[in-house]
């Protein structure tokens, strides 16, 4: 990122007021000692105030009665959380969750752990019988949308996590 | 009618049935949700008519709106949603600044326009003109965060961005539409000064 650049960055979030506070302590001391600072701000907060004063653009006089007439003959629909069970939504990750643990616990069943030295755990994956298993297309495709959908879950639980943590923090 | 009320109040009114309340929401929020989609259709007719079908759809699915975050963040995630099908379906060109051709036919229009004897276009016009240059991301987003007044967490909400993104994203918009308009009108940018 170049000088310039930053220096706009951090004016922008100066006059934005989403600096921190030290940073608008510091964009102070600059706009009073920097002549270039000051320059760049002046013409930054003028694009600003015209922004701010731009007007908005308005539909056609009958807008309001074309949407009031569709309306009529509409009708509004039951919110979703009313016909969406979270339950089945939670019993359909579970049973993915439960099918995904399934095939890793017979990978797992299916290795010779007493051997020591020689093979090594990824020579030992690759031994691995899964021809009985996957030996049709059809249920590769499933077994794969299982594992996606079991990330996107995985996923969707974490970045929950991570939300709630900034809230707190 | 419905000048006193709050947005809540109003969608409280229309989900118990009494539909006329929604002319109250209609009336407050179309100047706001019809700039927005012009911003992204970038033609008038097509983007009242996305307006309409952004209003139908928020009367629709007015029971889901939980009331969690403003009434007017939620509307304008119909609008951004509702424009991206609408312009995926189009297959829209999107204009972007090294789009020649809109230039070269703006500037023809500048070209004309002093020729009527206008000297000068007032300053809301020049940035009116300016913000529907820029590519619609970009002049979506200066649009929801000048003119429809929503904070950066809200407009990270009705994008689908990060706060972050949103902020990144929004200087970079800015800085294109200062680079626009010292190019486009630079006997009006310099009048500024």
């Amino acid at each position: 990122m170049n000088t310039q650049q930053s220096m706009e960055e951090r004016l922008w979030e100066y006059i934005d007021g989403t600096a921190t506070k030290e940073d608008r302590l510091r964009i102070e001391t600059l706009l009073q000692s920097q002549a270039e600072w000051k320059e760049k701000y002046s013409e930054l907060l003028e694009i600003n105030q015209l922004l701010h004063s731009s007007e908005l653009d308005a539909p056609s006089l009958r807008f309001s009665k074309n949407i009031m007439e569709e309306i009529t003959r509409l009708q509004i629909a039951p919110a979703t959380k009313s016909y969406i069970n979270k339950k089945i939504i939670w019993g359909i990750g579970i049973f993915f969750i439960t099918l995904i643990v399934a095939i890793l616990g017979y990978g797992f069943s299916q290795m010779d752990w007493t051997t020591t030295g020689k093979s090594s755990f990824p020579e030992q994956l690759s031994k691995i019988d899964t021809s009985r298993f996957f030996n049709n297309d059809l249920i590769n495709v499933f077994m794969m949308i299982n594992v996606l959908l079991g990330l996107v879950l995985l996923d969707n639980y974490f970045s929950n996590k991570r939300k709630q943590f900034r809230k707190e923090a | 009618m419905s000048a006193g009320q709050n947005d809540n109040e109003l969608i409280s009114k229309v989900l118990r049935g009494d539909h006329l309340a929604y002319a109250g929401l209609v009336n407050r929020y179309q100047n706001y949700v019809f700039t927005l989609t012009l911003r992204l259709v970038k033609n008038r007719e097509e983007a009242e008519e996305v307006a309409q079908d952004v209003f139908i759809k928020a009367y629709k699915y007015l029971a889901d709106f939980r009331g969690d975050s403003k009434f007017s963040t939620w509307l304008y995630t119909i609008v951004n949603n509702t424009c991206i099908s609408f312009l995926r379906k189009k297959k829209l060109i999107i204009h972007s600044l090294d789009d020649e051709r809109v230039f070269a036919k703006a500037d023809n229009q500048d070209a004309g326009f002093r020729a009527d004897g206008v000297e000068q276009k007032s300053r809301h016009v020049m940035v009116g003109e300016a913000i529907s240059r820029l590519k619609p991301d970009d002049a979506s987003i200066i649009t929801l965060f000048y003119k429809n007044e929503q904070s950066l967490e809200e407009i990270a909400q009705v994008l689908g961005l990060e706060v972050n993104t949103a902020k990144v994203r929004l200087h970079r918009a800015r800085a294109r539409l200062k680079e626009l308009m010292e190019t486009h009108y630079a006997h009006e940018v310099k009048d500024l000064n």
